[in-house]
């Protein structure tokens, strides 16, 4: 039951998503409400790779809902260091903090580390696996702005390594979203993926070009082309312009599209595009706190 | 018996594996740990003309039958492969072999970004799926080559 740990964006049923979706937005209204909801409550929050981004919003989310964190400080002067396990390192942190948020380079550790405990777990992404929080704040802002009926979704970037995109294509074929890859040949998505979506039966499309499909989309969900990901800077650069967007590129879209992006971003963006009414990242960064609080309460609670 | 198996010996008591796919006989030794030190008699043959698979490959193997591990992993790779237990020169039993739905700590993930290749006390865990295996942890999918995956240990 992913009340209890939430490992991967798999695990949620349409119905599932509703219920997160809907009690996020009830917080968004009135946060306030929900700040003295678990004042008794530790989550522990185990970074083995630099994340400030998604620390700071667990951390947030947490606070907001009247909790507290721990955390195991910087992975240099931690027991990592002395070349404690993962699943040594979880089992004592069960016994400290009522939940664990778990952040890790390798494939698959959080399933791994769900197998050694009882805590509510969540997975804040698993190296090039799966980040589910991050689909959940991306469904979130999806459904607040352009609604779940008849969507169509553009997903543009690195496909292969993108976790970000892994999860999210999981997710949207709950809601019968059309979905169109557009990436670099070399940066398509992962066997394992188009596997789970052919299973699931999803109506997918994959291009090389964006300028094609662009007027069809709803949401366009841009990542960003990691050039530590090509074997020489020629080859990254050939393939890095046709995949930057701006506001004039955009003129060709329809008036209520909106762009997201997980972020950080580096240029695949414009920063004209930031003024225009198509920018919805921002927003969608926004979006973790009401998620994540949502998430947390419904963990938490079912503890 | 027909003419084309008894171009290997018959063997008193042990295990015969018939109808691996031509070229597989090696690998099927090597997950069943035979590289000839051990001293038990076996006998190969491969690339043998049969009638359900073109050419086939058959391993016997005196003295020895095989745990079911090691009966769901020649599974992966040779999934027509019957099993034959003989004693006294008999066929005592015989049986397809039956692909399981998961095999555990018999292959290792090709993944290097695998939870699993770290120094973490997790046994590998695969499902199978129709034409390949998957990893559990990391979701990899593994269609060519399963042999080539199996653990040393
Ligand atoms: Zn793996």
């Amino acid at each position: 039951m992913w009340t209890d740990q939430l490992v991967s964006a798999k695990q949620l049923s349409r119905a599932d998503i509703d219920a997160v979706l809907d009690h996020a937005a009830e917080i968004d209204e009135n946060p306030a409400a929900f700040a003295d909801r678990h004042t008794d409550k530790l989550l522990a929050l185990l970074f083995y790779e630099p994340s400030t981004r998604t620390r700071l919003s667990f951390e947030t989310a947490m606070k907001r809902l009247g909790g507290d964190v721990i955390d195991m400080g910087s992975i240099e002067a931690s027991s990592v260091k002395k070349g404690e396990t993962l699943a040594d390192t979880v089992r004592v942190i069960e016994g400290y903090a009522d939940g664990i948020v778990l952040r890790h380079p390798s494939q698959g550790s959080a399933t791994m580390a769900a197998e050694y405990v009882d805590v509510p777990l969540v997975n804040a992404g698993d190296g090039a696996g799966q980040h589910p929080t991050q689909t959940l704040l991306d469904l979130y802002t999806i459904r607040k702005n352009v609604g779940f009926d008849d969507l169509t979704v553009g997903i543009m970037g690195d496909l292969k390594y993108g976790r970000t995109v892994h999860s999210l294509a999981n997710a949207l074929t709950q809601v019968d979203a059309s979905q169109h890859f557009i990436s670099p040949d070399s940066l398509k998505l992962p066997r394992r993926v188009r596997y789970d979506l052919h299973e699931a039966g999803a109506n997918v499309k994959e291009h090389t070009e964006l300028d094609k499909i662009l007027p069809s989309l709803d949401v366009l969900y841009v990542t960003r082309i990691q050039r530590e990901r090509f074997p020489d800077e020629s080859e990254y650069r050939a393939v890095a312009g046709q995949y930057q967007i701006d506001a004039e590129l955009l003129e060709a879209a329809k008036d209520d599209l909106i762009v997201m992006h997980p972020l950080p971003r580096v240029d695949e963006i414009s920063a004209d595009v930031d003024a225009t009414d198509f920018a919805n990242y921002f927003e969608q960064a926004h979006n973790g706190i009401p998620v994540r609080m949502a998430l947390l309460d419904m963990m938490l609670d079912n503890e | 018996m027909s003419d084309h198996e008894l171009r290997v010996s018959k063997i008193k008591s042990g295990t015969v594996i018939d109808h691996i796919p031509g070229g597989q006989a090696l690998n099927v030794l090597a997950i069943l740990g035979i590289d000839g030190s051990t001293g038990e008699a076996v006998s190969v043959g491969m690339n043998v003309p049969s009638d359900r698979l073109g050419r086939k490959d058959i391993v016997k193997v005196e003295s020895r039958e095989l745990s079911q591990d090691e009966v769901d992993v020649i599974s992966l790779i040779a999934p027509m492969a019957s099993i034959n237990i003989i004693r006294d020169y008999e066929v005592q039993r015989k049986h397809r072999v039956e692909r399981p739905d998961s095999v555990e700590g018999v292959l290792e993930c090709p993944n290097p970004s695998c939870i699993t290749n770290e120094r973490e006390p997790v046994n590998t865990r695969f499902t199978v799926l129709d034409d390949a295996v998957r990893c559990d942890y990391c979701e990899t999918i593994v269609r060519d080559n399963i042999a080539a995956h199996i653990s040393d240990d």
